[in-house]
């Protein structure tokens, strides 16, 4: 690997840090202390990000109807979102007669902790990767999928129909979707022959996933963002909580705090999965390297590589408000029709097509080993 | 034919959903419309037949239209108006009717213009100033000829004909 100079990159604060904390704790306790540090770091950003993306959405919301959004609070209303999250938390959390307690009390937990689970192990930048698992994929896919049983469980434990319905609804949804987004990840696997994200991010230096597969990494990216997207429980794919219908879904029983953690959760979410598409498709926090070009390629690593991955998350979420906003709410028997006939059968055949295209060396980067090569 | 059908059909759909985002994003780049109110008073503009404040024109020697003669009190719908009037004695011995408190309720008006519509001498017109809360209900209430005002004195030569003032009520 070239080194690079890299002036905006923490990777020189973080070593300072380690070096003072192995300096002055034994081993145990630095772990310890970097661990919870790193918790912390983690938990502040998942609030961060979520505040940022409130604000973003109900921003470009607006603009996509004609209207200007939050204005009043600061300017361009951007302290909007912070005192929307001091109200919610100084509203008071509503207990219900006949609900199941316990269920009811642990639900959001379920959905906020599976978030969480998730966030962490995004790849964030150099050296901002809190673990990296050598099946990062597999991981990310299987805690966020467990966000589904506390919103079955909200759902069931409300003692409200609107919130069972919504539930099962969720329930349907999430379980057809995750078939498709782990298959499209599985494509990329195949492509990239790891799933450890270090070394997904490292293959694709000079050329990203979504065009080293071409054809089939290009169709399993849209089907990633169309299954994502779904996921996440937002519109077109909204009918969990739709509205119109349901009051608010699964969620309709939940107050203050608790539905703040659905809501928190939804939107990250929604930047999970823009995120996995960026690491998995887009190259991470790669910057853009053309091979041969080092002048080039020096100036790209000037940019650190923490605002390339939030800048290609960031491109991917505008497109998920984007759609969010563009396409009225599917039928449930669509929703299912869209994902059971044309997804997953399409995913399959394109699965395989990815199989043949890497065993046969198609891939660009065994094409054109002087371009894109490693 | 089934499974061309089939592949069509994908093509369609997403031709379909190509069009509708390129609509909204048509909708993102529009400029946007919306007034800023506070902000934008000074180029606010508010149609002249807005109908806010009642009030009663002076001229510039304190003299307004009003003889006290109550029509407006009389046709005010939920009692909006009320004229106090005071029987003064002038120079020729004559009893004579003033104008004393012409009191209107910003609060209890529903801004319906009879008053003004029936005006015989049209001494009353609502203004544009829009922007009349208030912290007290009490301020409210608007007396609308000024302090020391008096009625203006017409010019005996030049009547107003009857014909005119039965127009100017249709107005």
């Amino acid at each position: 690997m070239l080194i690079y100079s890299q002036p905006l990159e923490l990777t020189k604060l973080l070593a300072a840090i380690d070096n003072f904390l192995q300096g002055n704790l034994s081993p145990g306790w630095a772990i310890l202390v970097k661990g919870i540090l790193v918790g912390i770091l983690l938990l502040a950003t998942y609030a961060l990000i979520a505040l940022a993306l409130i604000y973003i959405e109900r921003k470009v919301a607006a603009f996509f109807q004609a209207r200007l959004g939050p204005n009043r609070l600061g300017k361009y209303g951007v302290i909007q979102s912070l005192a929307d999250m001091i109200k919610i938390l100084i509203k008071e959390v509503i207990h219900i007669n006949k609900a199941d307690k316990l269920l009811f009390y642990a639900a959001p937990f379920f959905v906020i902790v599976a978030s969480v689970l998730a966030f962490g192990a995004l790849p964030f930048g150099i050296n901002l990767h809190a673990i990296d698992f050598n099946i990062g994929v597999f991981y990310l896919l299987a805690v966020s999928s467990l966000g589904i049983i506390g919103i079955l469980l909200a759902g069931w434990s409300s003692n409200n129909k609107y919130s069972m319905i919504g539930a099962m609804r969720s329930g349907a949804q999430f379980i057809s979707y995750e078939l498709s987004a782990g298959f499209s990840l599985m494509t990329i696997v195949v492509l990239s022959g790891s799933m450890q994200f270090s070394e997904i991010i490292e293959g694709q230096r000079y050329c990203w996933n979504l065009f080293n597969g071409h054809l089939p990494a290009m169709i399993a990216f849209v089907i990633y963002l169309i299954s994502g997207h779904a996921e996440t429980n937002r519109g077109p794919f909204d009918l969990p909580e739709a509205e119109s219908e349901l009051t608010a879904g699964y969620h309709t029983e939940y107050s203050g705090l608790q539905f703040g953690f659905f809501y928190l959760s939804e939107y990250l979410n929604m930047f999970i999965i823009a995120a996995v598409a960026t690491t998995v498709f887009l190259g991470g926090w790669m910057p853009i390297q053309i091979k041969g070009l080092e002048a080039f390629n020096q100036a790209m690593w000037y940019i650190p590589s923490w605002a390339w991955f939030f800048g290609k998350a960031g491109l991917l979420m505008f497109l998920s408000l984007w759609v969010r906003w563009s396409f009225p709410r599917l039928r449930i028997d669509l929703l299912l029709n869209l994902e059971w006939k044309y997804l997953l059968p399409i995913n399959l055949v394109n699965l395989l097509v990815m199989v043949l295209v890497v065993l046969s060396g198609f891939t660009l980067t065994d094409l054109f080993p002087v371009l894109f090569g490693k | 034919m089934k499974f061309i059908k089939y592949i069509g059909s994908i093509f369609t759909g997403l031709r379909s959903l190509a069009g509708g985002m390129i609509v909204t994003w048509k909708e993102l780049l529009t400029p946007k419309v919306t007034m800023e109110y506070p902000e934008n008073r000074k180029t606010l503009v508010i149609s002249d037949r807005w109908r806010s404040e009642l009030i009663m024109p002076h001229d510039e020697n304190n003299e307004h239209a009003c003889t006290a003669c109550g029509i407006c009190m009389m046709n005010c719908p939920n009692g909006t108006i009320k004229v106090t009037s005071l029987s003064i004695d002038t120079e020729d011995g004559k009893k004579k009717k003033i104008l004393d408190k012409h009191l209107w309720n910003y609060g209890s008006c529903t801004f319906c213009n009879l008053c003004v519509i029936t005006c015989p001498s049209d001494a009353i017109i609502f203004n544009n100033d829009f922007e009349g809360a208030v912290f007290d209900k009490s301020k409210f209430l608007h007396q609308l000829n000024h302090e020391g005002s008096k009625l203006r004195e017409k010019k005996k030569e030049s009547p107003v004909p009857a014909s005119d003032a039965t127009a100017k009520k249709e107005n």
